[in-house]
């Protein structure tokens, strides 16, 4: 996919012109404005399918008649009280997955260091796993505990990798401590529960969209619509801080600050979203790094990786519910994608030392 | 109160170089009264509470009394915590000199989760129950995951950095453990035995278990001695290690050898204990120094105390239940190694 996409590169002369600059500039961004069209577009086609198909497939046209108020037998129940919750749902949890993912990745500069993989998400998920087998809870309760803790988890991360500021390095491993700390917390929760609720604990810890039902999408809607445009404002500020703090502070954007500001908005769209369904595995982390291939410019990567999150969810959730023989969460699929990508992409880090 | 003890040896022997022969003499003596502690203290303690008669002649010759019985049951797992402990202690030194890195411990380089992985389709597939044939499967996975870490953490120019290895083990136990929570959720009756084995416990092996993996932790023992001289090289650089006459290449294939050895053995036997292979060294080498051939013993008798003092507290804390011991090293650990990633200077991350 990329490789259809991609142009031939920028094959500059040794010093480029002042034109040629330019023209590089105006082909990047034409570059970039087709490649969220085109995700935009993939995204309203996956919605359409994800509410069309199911047990029982409606035409679009059925569909739409349902959107639009009118009582189709069967249709009504099917696509409004079951399949619009479930893709409203994914889809808002992709969008922070994305979103959230790519500013650890860029503000740490390393695209490993994701949320999922610094143990920024281990909080709600140990929080989550003590409230599902210890107190046996469930719903908005279960959301609540998650969010407040895992946000607890992270301040704690930071504040314990602050020495006279916060460095990228020593938050990584910070992270990936508190991160095995947390694991073990849970591996001694699930030996404490009975073999049904380490059954349920162990589904949500993968990630799953089979609890999504409308009362969960209101609050769900809501945090996402008040965070994600913090972050888009913040967005700017991001890009001067990858030039390095000191660049950054020339440039009038006071580093610590700043990165305090995304880390908070940040962690909390990444423990809404894993409130709500669940760490769905690698989404968080793949996002960024696809984004980024697509794209190719410098600009920001916040709204290309939020669709591919979105577009990561809603696909694996159909593939999870239809194409498999049975019928796997959604965090399981991304979890098989992703895993060797994930190694792939470790392995070629590494070897040129390069950021996202 | 067996930790207060290994502490101890702390004030005893500051580190001076001048006198430092006697010194460690008489710090290793101190290191063996601690793990002579740990032993009477693991016998003695435990979720039921008897007295020391029945410890003495329960270990000597049980009778059928309940009290009796249950300090019987506690000498394996003795045995086993001492086992254990000592090669973790070995392998976390060994990975630490080998690779020039003050944060390698087993667990967190995805060694465990590589053995979590194999354990978990062996029992799914093959249709493994027994801890015997657990064994080895988790070795196999516990050897193939840190070669994979390694060989993905030391790309690269600057070879395998801190921040690197980390980094590449965490990211390679996501990628494992994902696959291990798709086999499991297909498989609720292998998820009901794997959850107990994934904590990380010696409170489950028999005689017959222990003398499956002694073996190799003869051998890995001994390797790791035999290249302690080569390390003490590599600490300097592999140029200067080469300069001095040291097979550098040959020291670190033995040496890797003895670190796969040392804990894929432990993973199979005990499930994954984490942060002990990592603590143990940075506790030694503050008696020690950086000379492998005292560190070596050191981390041994340390790990070995360290792991036994550990079991005690989750024996203990949570009568009438236990926390297994994998859960209480990593309360402990983590700390720990938050304060050393703390007191590092950033580039050396």
């Amino acid at each position: 996919m990329t490789a259809v996409l991609s142009p031939a590169g920028p094959a500059g002369p040794a010093a480029p012109s002042a034109g040629a600059v330019a023209a590089g500039r105006r082909a990047r961004s034409r570059r970039r404005r087709t490649v969220l069209g085109v995700l935009v577009a993939i995204l309203l086609v996956v919605v359409v399918v994800t509410l069309c198909v199911g047990e029982k497939t409606y035409s679009p046209a059925q569909v739409l008649q349902v959107l639009l108020g009118e009582r189709v037998p069967g249709a009504t129940f099917n696509v409004e009280t079951i399949r619009l919750p479930r893709m409203l749902t994914g889809l808002l949890v992709g969008l922070g997955f994305g979103m959230g993912g790519v500013v650890f990745q860029t503000m740490l500069r390393n695209p490993l260091a994701s949320p999922d993989i610094i143990g920024v998400s281990a909080g709600s998920s140990a929080a989550a796993v003590v409230a599902i087998t210890v107190f046996g809870l469930s719903g908005t309760a279960l959301s609540l505990v998650a969010v407040v803790c895992g946000i607890g988890v992270a301040a704690a991360i930071y504040a314990l990798s602050w020495r006279g500021g916060v460095h990228g390095a020593r938050l990584v491993l910070i992270g990936i401590a508190v991160g095995a700390m947390l694991d073990s917390v849970i591996a001694y929760a699930m030996t404490r529960a009975g073999v049904y609720d380490a059954n349920e604990a162990l589904r949500w810890l993968t990630g799953s969209l089979n609890s999504a039902f409308w009362p969960g999408v209101g609050p769900l809607a809501i945090a996402m619509a008040v965070l994600l445009p913090v972050l888009l404002a913040l967005s700017r500020r991001l890009s001067a801080l990858q030039l390095g703090d000191d660049a950054a502070s020339a440039l009038g954007v006071r580093p610590d600050r700043t990165r305090l500001a995304l880390v908070v908005v940040a962690v909390a769209v990444v423990s809404v979203a894993t409130a709500t369904t669940g760490p769905i595995a690698f989404v968080a982390f793949l996002s960024g790094p696809i984004a980024h291939r697509l794209v190719r410019g410098t600009g920001s990567l916040l709204v290309p990786s939020a669709l591919v999150g979105a577009l990561l969810v809603l696909v694996g959730d159909l593939v999870g519910q239809h194409l498999l023989v049975a019928r796997f969460p959604v965090g399981v699929v991304t979890g098989v994608l992703g895993a060797p990508y994930l190694l792939w992409l470790l392995a070629r880090t590494n070897r040129s030392g390069g950021s996202l | 109160m067996t930790l207060s003890t290994t502490a101890t040896p702390a004030d005893l022997a500051p580190r001076r170089p001048a006198s430092a022969r006697p010194r460690r003499a008489l710090g290793l003596a101190v290191c063996a009264l601690a793990v002579v502690v740990a032993v009477v203290c693991s016998l003695a303690f435990g979720s039921r509470v008897v007295g020391w008669s029945d410890v003495v002649s329960g270990v000597l010759h049980p009778d059928d009394s309940i009290a009796q019985a249950a300090v019987a049951s506690r000498v394996p797992r003795t045995l086993l915590g001492l086992l254990v402990g000592a090669a973790l202690g070995l392998a976390g030194s060994v990975m630490q000199g080998l690779t020039r890195n003050p944060l390698a411990d087993p667990a967190l380089l995805g060694v465990s989760s590589g053995a979590s992985l194999f354990v978990v389709l062996g029992m799914a597939w093959v249709g493994l129950t027994t801890l015997t044939q657990h064994i080895w499967v988790a070795f196999l996975g516990a050897a193939v995951a840190s070669l994979l870490v390694y060989a993905i953490g030391s790309m690269g120019r600057e070879g395998a950095t801190p921040l690197k290895l980390a980094l590449a083990g965490a990211a390679t136990s996501a990628a494992l453990l994902s696959a291990v929570s798709m086999v499991l959720l297909t498989r609720t009756d292998v998820l009901d035995t794997f959850r107990f084995w994934q904590v990380g416990s010696i409170g489950r092996a028999s005689y017959s278990d222990i003398g499956q993996v002694v073996p190799f932790l003869v051998v890995g023992a001994v390797l790791a001695v035999g290249c302690a001289r080569g390390m003490d090289a590599i600490a300097l650089g592999d140029e200067v290690a080469t300069g001095l006459g040291q097979r550098v290449g040959l020291v670190r294939a033995v040496g890797g050898v003895a670190a796969v050895l040392l804990c894929g053995a432990s993973v199979a036997i005990a499930g994954p204990i984490g942060f002990v292979g990592l603590v143990v060294p940075h506790l030694a080498r503050a008696f020690t120094g950086p000379s492998h051939r005292w560190l070596l013993p050191y981390a041994a008798a340390l790990g070995a105390a360290l792991l036994l003092a550990a079991d005690v507290v989750g024996r203990v804390v949570a009568r009438p239940q236990e926390v297994e011991v994998g859960i209480v090293t990593a309360v402990l650990g983590a700390p720990v190694f938050i304060a050393i990633i703390r007191r590092q200077k950033v580039r050396e991350l």
